[in-house]
């Protein structure tokens, strides 16, 4: 699950982590009066969406406005405000349509004398997760790993004890950090370490992390991310959940138990098994077609979760096709045949579809929907399927 | 021979009382596995499927002997129940529960890393099975048919696909295992390609990979320097977007790593035959085969 920088920014505070003080404001009045309440002579106004990029985005309609903006007086926060609230925002993230700004975060003024990075995530390999910091602060992180990996410094740490002393004094030193400078990276870097544990995060990451003129470090940016899978001992996090920053038919498919990725192809599928699902959208790509979702329907899928997956895969006014392809294990290929029904009945099919049975309870499930009377054309196998499928929308 | 388990292995089932463990534990005694007893705290003394339920693992371990788990239990209690497991001297663990919180698999994993005595597989995997003698796991037994083909797969139903393509093109497996699709599992490719490389029984191996990680890229160096048998893979997610999950926590490409190019150029430079369908899986362990 993804957070607003401005609900990663209040997490921080609660840790005890130091961040820039700052306002949200959901209208240009807000912004003025936010820009008042801070009390100094600048201050930044930044588009809270959850897509990074965000400094060098632009305003769709208004190319001349970009995501962030430095501001000097009340009425240029208010007119910055105006000018990204309401409208989208494109990012190298968020593809050409962007995304709409709901709120901005009005943000004081910093004195910066460095820009670090700082990022946690888990390690897959050590199977731990890892504090990465670089002094390449405020840039592409993904540019300074491929170009200077040498400029990117790890400390590996354990969920129960933490970061240790030592491993920030090592950083530290690798950074060129000191004086009582230290004293202060080891408060931000075991703090947030614990917070990354604490909530389950997936991500933390500070990009720029500042040290200020006066030797304090400061998270300027801030990014995380939770673990979905951890999200039932967080029933707190609920509620900083943005359905709005999210594609509305994988909210709905995520409602239903399934798992759904809207790609920009033609051809919609519905598969059992994630392995098999991405599998099934490289087949279509290889002959030629392009697949128009992921959908993974799950082990435990029955009639009314695979009914309400047709639902959304045709719901999509660009799928011209449509292939269902499974391999029954725990699923019955009797399952997926009466849904097929069931979703016939009531969705109705306004384009081919291509069905591909196979495993547990086939010859039953071919059965079934031979002596029904939808039309479907049947394949044999995987390659068979694919060719099928691209000829029906040739 | 085979690998992990084979017709002696014993069984217990960690959640056995529950819908999804008693389900599987029955299709498992079906195929012909010695599962002798379950697990499940605080209901010590039941019966089901006409094996005892004991209260703790360490009770059915010096009861029936048992030397492997399958583990059915909730996410929020598989790490305790796999290091339950752990600690009563279990040697193969399978985990089958989908979605384990990453931290508490990050905690189990620091407890078993490098130890011979434990092989954990999973979570978020569809079992262990050796081809008509045991089977651990939620997958279909029927496809399965006795060969020299150890499968491999970070996937489940795409298992089941190359498994059923290797059965119709005539070649029989040995021991196929899943690894689980989380981004931190117990058993790695390169655990496994050490003991298919030493099991005789066993004479080529195929790989099912996909998007995410860098498990595939080690195991190809490993094959490169350690394996003198025939490989065959095939990477899921060729056509992914970046930044998306694919189901899998494990599948998604971030940070411009972990994409199929990469997977597929490495496994290529070591040698390995390489699917360029999912419906050629069992044409390249024979291309592999006969090189």
């Amino acid at each position: 699950m993804k957070i607003h920088e401005y609900q990663a920014k209040q997490l921080l505070r609660e840790a005890n982590i130091a961040v820039p003080e700052s306002i949200v404001a959901r209208s240009a009045d807000e912004a003025a009066a936010a820009f008042k309440a801070l009390g100094g002579s600048i201050a930044v106004v930044k588009a809270q969406i959850h897509a990074g990029g965000r400094g060098k985005g632009t305003i769709k309609t208004n190319p001349e406005q970009k995501g962030v903006q430095l501001v000097k007086s009340a009425e240029e926060a208010a007119s910055v405000a105006e000018n990204l609230l309401g409208n989208e925002l494109v990012t190298i993230q968020t593809g050409p349509e962007g995304k709409a700004v709901q709120q901005v975060l009005v943000e004081a003024g910093c004195d910066i004398a460095r820009e670090l990075y700082l990022g946690i995530v888990v390690d897959r390999a050590e199977g731990l997760p890892v504090l990465m910091v670089s002094s390449e602060g405020g840039v592409n992180i993904e540019e300074v790993a491929a170009k200077t990996p040498e400029l990117i410094f790890k400390e590996h740490f354990h969920p129960d004890t933490g970061l240790q002393s030592s491993q920030v004094g090592s950083l530290c030193e690798k950074l060129g950090i000191t004086g009582d400078s230290v004293k202060s990276a080891e408060k931000f870097m075991t703090a947030l370490c614990k917070l990354f544990v604490d909530l389950d995060c997936s991500i933390a990451e500070i990009n720029p992390l500042v040290v200020t003129g006066g030797g304090e470090i400061i998270a300027l940016d801030a990014k995380i991310n939770f673990d979905d899978n951890a999200l039932f001992r967080h029933k707190e996090l609920e509620e900083l959940r943005d359905l709005s920053e999210e594609d509305p038919a994988e909210v709905r498919a995520g409602q239903a138990g399934l798992s759904y990725v809207a790609l920009d192809g033609n051809i919609g599928c519905l598969v059992n098994g994630a392995g098999l699902a991405m599998s099934t959208m490289d087949l279509i790509k290889l002959h030629g077609g392009e697949p128009a979702n992921f959908l993974d329907v799950g082990g435990s899928a029955n009639v009314e979760s695979v009914t309400e997956a047709f639902h959304i895969i045709l719901g999509d006014e660009a799928v011209k096709a449509v292939l269902v392809n499974i391999f029954g294990g725990i699923m019955q290929c009797t399952t997926i045949a009466n849904a097929i029904l069931e979703a016939y009945k009531q969705v109705g099919f306004n384009v081919p579809l291509v069905v591909r049975l196979e495993g547990t309870e086939v010859e039953e499930g071919r059965k079934l929907l031979a002596e029904s009377d939808v039309d479907i054309i049947s394949a044999s196998d995987l390659t068979d399927a694919a060719n099928k499928v691209v000829a029906a929308i040739a | 021979m085979s690998i992990l388990v084979n017709k002696d292995t014993k069984v217990v089932c960690q959640g056995i009382t529950g819908r999804a463990g008693e389900f599987h534990s029955k299709n498992c005694i079906e195929y012909g596995t010695q599962l002798v007893c379950g697990v499940t705290p605080g209901k010590g003394g039941q019966e089901v499927l006409g094996v005892p339920v004991y209260d703790t693992v360490a009770e059915a371990v010096e009861k029936q002997g048992v030397d492997a788990s399958m583990i059915f239990v909730p996410p929020a209690f598989t790490a305790g129940a796999i290091l339950e497991a752990v600690d009563a001297g279990i040697k193969t663990i399978v985990a089958i529960t989908e979605g384990v919180p990453v931290l508490d698999m990050a905690r189990v994993y620091d407890k078993i890393k490098g130890r011979d005595d434990v092989n954990l597989i999973g979570p978020n995997c569809p079992g262990v099975i050796t081809s008509d003698e045991c089977k651990i796991g939620i997958m279909p037994g029927y496809i399965h048919k006795k060969g020299t083909v150890g499968v491999m797969s970070r996937s489940g139903t795409l298992t089941y696909e190359a498994v059923w393509q290797l059965s119709n093109v005539g070649l029989g497996q040995t021991t196929c295992v899943g690894l689980g699709g989380d981004p931190i599992v117990g058993t790695s490719f390169i655990d496994l390609l050490k003991m298919y490389q030493e099991d005789d029984a066993t004479e080529a191996i195929i790989m099912i990979g996909e998007i995410g990680g860098t498990a595939e890229e080690e195991a190809a160096a490993f094959v490169k320097e350690n394996v003198t048998k025939p490989v065959a893979a095939f990477i899921a997610g060729r056509t992914a977007p970046p930044g998306k999950r694919m189901g899998h926590a494990g599948a998604i490409i971030s940070g411009g790593k972990g994409t199929a190019e990469e997977k597929i150029a490495a496994l290529e430079d070591a040698g390995i035959e390489v699917a360029q369908s999912p419906a050629d899986m069992g044409a390249a362990i024979q291309r592999a085969m006969a090189k």
